[in-house]
């Protein structure tokens, strides 16, 4: 590790890092829009041409609010709690590739890549980066010194344990798949095709598993704010809120770049474009563009989810978790396994086992839970 | 046909088109300082005190609105009205006529006090103040302006035509 190296990381990390902020500012607006037209309202348009201003409206607003702390909170923990949210929210990118080989360039006689760090592990570095985000969370709720904070913070720790295993099996799956846990690898992998197509239903999973994980909705359990107040940040205010704010929507910008590589091909254009000029082999600065559009549409539909699904039950949304997911993922890693060797014993034409057999388990796991929730509906109804 | 296996998709299905539907729907926003609603003709806005045609006030000072008044928010003076200097038909006018708009909440019970049908609880709902003291409206500002063809008080008049301080009235119809 030379000094040039590290300069050449902390550039790369910084201009990323600053990308993800004016990401989150932009996200907010985003969303808001979104959720508008969806609700058949407009939303924000005063600020600016199309209220485009609006994130930096908010923006001074929560600098030059009052940095307020409860009387009997842990004065250390309740500053560092946003820090530590924010933390793995920003970091958890690092080893995404955002365009391939053919597009790094030279400055300064290096050659600069277009992703952080190229870890050979990086699904690993993903999963640890993932699991560290509840910490600040829990903290936070916890250094509040306030029931509602805390059992939002104790919530979201549930939530997550619970989740993570559904996570952690569906980055198998793609693991098996490309025969690689390096992200480059992996998108290089679905040249020909997406593994959203291969495993659609280890796709949905994973989409889940991450709602879940980033605390949106439906899973927006620990600040449901009916039941909790505001959840584990009720004491929060000002930029402290805004660390809180900007680390879950950083998540879920996170999480879209991440599933964008590991089922829609990351920076690789949609194989149907192959050997055509929008092919990234031709123009290989069209990577990050790819991986931009992916991202848009893959955040519009957790906008679309949460104006869509109510907030589940929690010992639903536990039950979910644990009887429906695991079991899932644990028969889809079985199901690819099987369809894998078998392409590679009998005929490659085996590969479409894969998805025929993931929607197959998909659809009887999805009406388990329906036959099972219409059960207790008809007991419901008899009692 | 109704595939039981595939009913729990279809539904989750049609609960995402709902709402992606709606997305290409016309927003019902009013886009408020620029667009106005017209409000409902029995709407209780911001009071008006009303003239006749040639321009006398209508109030004749009699403070029944002040008495009304539930919320106290109503002042009323009265003062005699000579042919020299007249401001309404009869005896007497409002020398000063001022309402709280803080403390009003608008009943209408003013307007149905009324004898002469002078105080109308109009449509303006556009009220703000950035002072206590600006929140209390004069009769200035209450008075519509003077009609086409009528003259401003006080007004000169010849004796004996503006007895009758209560005119003739109809039942009201809205």
């Amino acid at each position: 590790m030379t000094l040039a190296n590290v300069l050449e990381w902390l550039a790369k990390g910084l201009v990323w890092v600053l990308i993800l902020l004016g990401g989150f500012a932009y996200l907010t607006y985003y969303e808001r829009r979104a959720l508008a037209r969806i609700q058949v309202r407009i939303g924000p348009n005063r600020a600016g041409p199309l209220g485009l201003l609006q994130p930096i409206a908010d923006a001074i607003k929560l600098i030059f609010k009052e940095e307020f702390m409860p009387a009997r909170a842990d004065k250390l923990l309740f500053t560092l709690a946003p820090i530590i949210t924010l933390f793995p929210a920003l970091v958890i990118t690092a080893v995404v590739p955002f365009a391939p080989e053919g597009a790094n360039f030279e400055l300064f006689g290096r050659t600069i890549t277009w992703y952080i760090a190229d870890l050979n592990v990086g699904v690993l570095y993903i999963m640890s980066i993932a699991s560290i985000g509840v910490y600040g969370i829990v903290l936070a709720g916890w250094s509040s010194n306030n029931k509602y904070a805390t059992l939002g913070g104790l919530r979201s720790t549930a939530q997550m344990i619970s989740y993570e295993l559904a996570l952690g099996l569906s980055f198998i799956l793609v693991i098996l798949l490309a025969n690689s846990t390096r992200l480059i690898d992996i998108v290089e992998a679905q040249k020909d095709m997406w593994f959203a197509v291969l495993q659609p239903v280890g796709m949905l999973i994973f989409l889940i598993a991450t709602l879940a994980e980033v605390n949106r909705a439906p899973f927006d359990m620990p600040e449901a704010e009916q039941e909790l107040a505001a959840g584990y940040h009720s004491e929060y205010g000002g930029m402290k809120f805004a660390l809180l704010f900007m680390a879950e929507y950083d998540k879920m910008i996170a999480i879209c770049t991440i599933v964008a590589s590991l089922f829609f091909g990351g920076y690789r254009e949609p194989w149907f474009l192959q050997n055509t000029i929008l092919s990234v082999d031709k123009t290989p600065w069209l990577g990050p563009l790819y991986v931009f559009i992916k991202v848009f549409i893959l955040l519009f539909g957790m906008i679309w989810v949460r104006a869509t699904l109510p907030r589940i039950r929690y010992d639903r949304l536990m039950a979910f978790g644990w009887k429906v997911l695991l079991p899932l993922s644990l028969a889809l890693i079985f199901l690819t396994a099987a369809g894998i060797l078998l392409s590679e014993q009998v005929t490659p034409a085996w590969q479409w086992s894969i998805p025929l057999t993931s929607l197959v388990a998909g659809l009887l796991a999805l009406n388990g839970v329906y036959q099972s929730l219409r059960r207790k509906e008809y007991a419901r109804a008899r009692a | 046909m109704r595939v039981p296996v595939l009913e729990p998709v279809i539904e989750l299905g049609r609960g995402l088109w709902t709402t992606l539907r709606m997305m290409f729907e016309k927003p019902v926003t009013v886009q408020y300082p620029e667009q106005k609603r017209p409000v409902k003709p029995r709407f209780r806005g911001r009071h008006v005190l009303k003239r006749y045609e040639n321009g006398l006030e209508k109030c004749i000072g009699c403070a029944l609105c002040a008495a009304a008044c539930p919320a106290d928010a109503i002042f009323v003076e009265s003062a005699e009205n000579t042919d020299e200097e007249r401001y309404s038909p009869g005896d007497r006018y409002a020398s000063t006529y001022e309402i709280n708009m803080l403390r009003c909440i608008y009943c209408g019970f003013c307007e149905d006090a009324c004898p002469t049908e002078a105080i109308v609880l109009g449509d303006n709902y556009e009220l703000s103040f950035t002072d206590r003291r600006e929140a209390i409206y004069p009769k200035e500002m209450l008075l519509e302006p003077v009609p086409a063809g009528g003259a401003p008080t006080p007004q000169k008049t010849e004796p004996g035509r503006f007895t009758r301080s209560v005119p003739e009235m109809k039942d009201p119809t809205d």
